[in-house]
């Protein structure tokens, strides 16, 4: 379902993995406004940094590409988040998606998506061959007392 | 990322503190091997006790020196894990693995 966005930032970076703090951080000082507790802040630079590495590690594994994160808020306290590539492009999202699979080697744990999925409320992921990977994740921030 | 390590009668004790991502995880597992190759423990001990923030290459991290620990027929926990890097470890199972002391 298509939902009003109220607030949103954009960024493009290079797929550096010095890039991957950058990433979270700034998304997580957007989130801010919604008054998350550490916990959910904790989550969403978890999920964050999942995606954005993936991007890095998997879509330009030989090459510097770009990567355009987009965070907004939608009514009702929810943070979408979108990561998007224009790398290789996953074979088998449904097999990529599965926990302990990687192509990353011992240096990886096969554990990214899922941890954006039990991280987060929602998660969807896009991908064609050649062509790049697009995620998008949501979670809702639950308002908390008074003063909101 | 820092590490910092204090070796006894064969008990390896690795501090960590910072931020433990994919950047940081490369050049962390270099400075584990190694750490372990020099003082061959019995048991080594992970303390995560300053880690500020840690993704899926954490378990990567504690997978590797797990296997590292096991080719010494040693042992090892991760101690004074962070609220944030435990829920990452708890998703993934690794307490199934691993032992993890709070």
């Amino acid at each position: 379902m298509r939902q009003k966005s109220t607030n949103y930032i954009t960024f493009e970076c290079l797929s550096r993995s010095a890039n991957e703090a950058f990433a979270r951080g700034a998304v997580a000082c957007f989130a801010a406004q919604l008054d998350p507790t550490l916990e959910e802040l904790g989550d969403i630079k978890t999920a964050v940094s999942e995606a954005v590495t993936n991007a890095i590690v998997h879509a330009y594994p030989d090459t510097l590409g770009r990567i355009v994160v987009k965070a907004q808020i939608l009514e009702g306290g929810v943070l979408e988040i979108t990561v998007r590539d224009w790398g290789r492009g996953i074979q088998d999202v449904e097999k990529a998606r599965e926990p302990l699979f990687t192509t990353g080697g011992e240096e990886r744990s096969g554990m990214g998506f899922t941890i954006m999925e039990s991280f987060m409320d929602k998660l969807t992921v896009r991908s064609q061959p050649g062509k790049g990977t697009k995620v998008t994740m949501r979670r809702r921030v639950q308002p908390r007392g008074r003063g909101r | 990322m820092e590490m910092r390590y204090r070796a006894e009668n064969r008990l390896l004790t690795i501090s960590l503190a910072g931020e433990l991502d994919h950047h940081a995880a490369k050049g962390l597992m270099d400075s584990i091997d190694r750490c372990m190759e020099q003082n061959l423990p019995a048991r080594t001990l992970l303390d995560l006790g300053g880690v500020t923030f840690m993704d899926s290459s954490g378990i990567a991290v504690v997978m590797r020196a797990k296997r590292r620990m096991d080719a010494l027929s040693g042992s090892l926990a991760v101690v004074n894990i962070p609220k944030q890097a435990s829920r990452v470890l708890e998703t993934a199972g690794l307490d199934r693995y691993v032992d993890m002391l709070v």
